[in-house]
């Protein structure tokens, strides 16, 4: 039988989005309110101008220079493989030969920018475009060159959810522990922008034309991003070995599904209801041991509608500081469970609750709003971070100081 | 603990669906690529949405619903699916139109349904179930990443009645792709010739097979799933057979004791050799049997297999089709379902009668 008393710890973290590429990096950012958005450079569209995005600042050959990576195989792929390493050097476990390491890594988009460049000769002429392009269009394709690059050969899987794929990778690691199938875990997730999300958020029309604003009244939709986000997840056994601090626990994690629509949240948040309240009950904790809440807070009107009400039902009447972080590093897809539980665990760690830029007037329905300014010194005992995706998967995780 | 195997469901490239056929009524083709026999949908699904909806989703959904109804469960405890392409069908559609339109009014619809997770979506929104939910979409062991997750939420005692499945829809782009990249033959063969040909490439499959998972001991149980586990990149044969023989040994098992063994050869000599090395060593003294000139080669065809073997154990019978050696015991009570997809990936699937 599993062991699900066991602790399980967050030994290192790794990320690369719009706001940097490195942990470093991000809280210089974050200590300067700097948001990661501008104009697309990654590729030709007819959306450059009016929809802006939040791209990682490194060229597809500069990312090959620094991962030392022979071939381009995709941007997701190159994103994960900078901070699945920054986490894996972070974590700095020695003697890690003699223990059994995972990796779960989730994306979206796979392989999906080389594909478009394929299809463009294909679809013109079925015999043409290079086969190299379209080999690595799976998104297991992404997880397995990174996990030869890191030598990871125990366990190996990825999970595709939409936009809470990675903090599904998350837990489903702290899982693999508790159930001692490995010892040690590096969780998390990439997806990089590519032509086929920009257009298909957009035919949503949920795409924002100016920076996205979160739960503010007048919010007209999300920007996309791109990044990747890796926690190292080590048994109680390991931890114990470790001669660096660490960072902190994940004590709670559930995932609840919405079935409600296929792409639009419930009006009263069902899905994101569960998905925290059950989050809360694995940890043990009530609402009010939450010290800060990062928000799925994508920018729509329908997902923080959602979202709030369901923070509402579960928080009303007293608020812990809340904020999107997706107001500096755009909407990252799968990566952006992983991207915000880096963000997480650096909160705890370094006593930090970042800013929801750009808020100006609070929602007309919710009795509360998110935190506007960079708060250092803060004593955070328990962090929760929410990821909610198409097909109503629901995601919470709740990080808590050791 | 041990974890069971409730009920099942398969839709492929024979009359596995819907049917106490057992394999007798064998579906004959001269192509290199198999399609799955449609059910009649309007059982399923609502028929306004049936239009809507692409085929592995209407595959994934129909199965699914006939796996719970089968296991007389109507709301499971978890959702999860296993799929390596996902739903490539909306997602050619999307990209096909964002290029040849250049990018200009587009429809959103194959946009939405292109997510890897659509289809455990749709169960649940379907079924209006809360419960976990989950999609796994690693290559050639999709569908055991999303079995070996089922059997940790049993042992974590946080769910029951757990649907697993796999999916995976051919098109005729993917099918298109997948021949240029040289994963099947070149010339058209007989399904039920497949082993003879001697040559490189299988043949192309698709289809869903859905299981119900429980912890809980019943005479209608179809069987016990005793373990399963998946390796990478083995060194080389004498590797997998190390493998192999660890995992039986885990189970207190060697491999005489196995009454038989479902290999994954799919007529490709590269891809059976190891099978063909394996015959030879390890499994030496086994009754073998194979599959994949049923439901073709695909990602998660290893899921047709664990509906074949559920079956052999429920019904005590093999079919004769399946047969590659000499049955030795008529009504195996242990079988072993040993695949690997292009040598990387590597997956043992263990049951017993009940």
């Amino acid at each position: 039988m599993a062991n699900m008393d066991q602790t399980v710890y967050i030994a290192g973290v790794g990320v690369i989005s719009a706001i940097g590429n490195n942990v470093t990096e991000h809280l210089a950012s974050f200590e300067r309110e700097e948001a990661g958005m501008a104009e697309i450079t990654l590729f030709d569209t007819i959306h450059r101008h009016t929809r802006p995005v939040a791209e990682v600042k490194l060229t597809d050959d500069e990312l090959i220079a620094q991962t030392g990576l022979s071939t381009h195989n995709g941007r997701t792929a190159l994103l994960s493989l900078v901070a699945a390493r920054e986490a894996m050097a972070d974590a700095a476990i020695s003697g890690l030969q003699e223990l059994r390491v995972g990796f779960v890594s989730a994306n979206t988009v796979g392989g999906m920018d080389r594909s478009e460049d394929f299809f463009v000769k294909f679809l013109a002429d079925n015999s043409k475009g290079k086969l190299k392009n379209v080999f690595d269009h799976e998104c297991g394709s992404m997880t397995e060159i990174v996990a030869d690059q890191l030598g990871i050969t125990d366990f190996m899987t990825t999970i595709s959810t939409a936009c809470s794929s990675s903090a599904n990778a998350i837990f489903y690691g702290a899982r693999l522990i508790r159930n001692d199938v490995v010892d040690v875990v590096v969780a998390g997730g990439a997806d990089a922008i590519t032509k086929f999300t920009l257009n298909g958020f957009n035919t949503l029309m949920i795409l924002d034309d100016e920076f996205c604003k979160p739960f503010d009244e007048h919010r007209e939709g999300l920007n996309l991003g791109e990044g990747a986000g890796y926690l190292v997840l080590v048994s109680d056994k390991v931890a114990k070995t470790l001669n660096k601090p660490l960072y902190c626990t994940l004590s709670g994690y559930n995932n609840s599904n919405d079935a409600y629509h296929q792409t639009a949240s419930s009006p009263d948040g069902t899905g994101s209801y569960l998905a925290m309240k059950k989050a809360l009950d694995k940890s043990g904790l009530q609402p009010s041991d939450i010290d800060y809440i990062n928000l799925h807070g994508t920018g729509t009107p329908n997902n923080d509608s959602a979202e709030g009400t369901a923070v509402k039902r579960l928080f009303d009447p007293v608020y812990p500081p809340m904020s999107s972080t997706k107001s500096f590093t755009g909407h990252t897809l799968g990566a952006s469970g992983g991207v915000e539980a880096v963000f997480s665990a650096l909160a705890i760690k370094h006593g930090l609750i970042y800013p929801n830029l750009r808020f100006e007037t609070r929602m007309s329905d919710l009795p509360f709003e998110p935190e506007r300014k960079f708060l250092k010194d803060q004593d955070l005992k328990h962090v929760m971070s929410n990821s909610f995706g198409f097909g109503g998967n629901c995601t919470s995780l709740i990080f808590s100081k050791i | 603990m041990k974890v069971y195997i409730r009920s099942a469901a398969c839709i492929s490239a024979q009359k596995t669906f819907g049917t106490n056929d057992f394999l007798t009524d064998v579906v004959e083709y001269n192509s290199t690529r198999l399609q799955a026999i449609e059910p009649d949908y309007k059982e399923f699904i609502d028929p306004k949405l049936i239009r809507r909806m692409s085929h592995v989703i209407k595959m994934g959904v129909a199965a699914a619903k006939e796996c719970l109804k089968n296991g007389d469960t109507e709301m499971p405890g978890a959702i999860i699916t296993g799929t390596a392409f996902g739903c490539i069908e909306d997602t050619v559609t999307f990209l096909t139109r964002t290029i040849e339109q250049n990018e200009e009014l587009l429809p959103p619809t194959a946009f939405i349904q292109s997510t890897h997770n659509t289809v455990a979506a749709q169960i649940a929104l379907m079924l209006k179930c809360h419960a976990y939910n989950n999609t796994f979409v690693h290559k050639g062991v999709s569908f055991e990443s999303a079995l070996f997750d089922a059997i940790m939420l049993l042992k974590e005692q946080e769910a029951d009645n757990i649907l697993v499945g796999g999916t995976e829809e051919m098109t005729d782009t993917s099918f298109t792709i997948l021949t240029r990249l040289g994963l099947y033959k070149r010339r058209p063969v007989s399904n039920l010739s497949l082993y003879k040909s001697e040559s490189k490439g299988t043949i192309g499959g698709e289809g869903a097979a859905f299981f119900l998972l429980t912890d809980k001991p019943s005479t209608d149980n179809l069987a016990e799933l005793t373990a399963v586990n998946t390796f990478y990149k083995p060194k080389d044969t004498q590797d997998i057979e190390k493998r192999i023989t660890a995992f039986l040994a885990a189970n207190s098992l060697r491999p005489d004791d196995i009454d038989l063994v479902i290999t994954g050869k799919n007529g490709d000599v590269r891809n059976d050799e190891i099978h063909r090395q394996l015959s030879k060593s390890l499994f030496k003294n086994n009754s073998l049997a194979y599959y994949k000139h049923l439901c073709g080669e695909h990602t998660v065809a290893s899921s047709f297999a664990l509906w074949l073997a559920s079956n052999i154990l429920k019904k005590g019978v093999v079919p004769d089709v399946i047969l590659e050696t000499k049955l030795k015991v008529a009504a195996p009570k242990k079988i072993l379902i040993y695949n690997h997809y292009q040598n990387k990936y590597h997956s043992l699937m263990l049951l017993s009668a009940i």
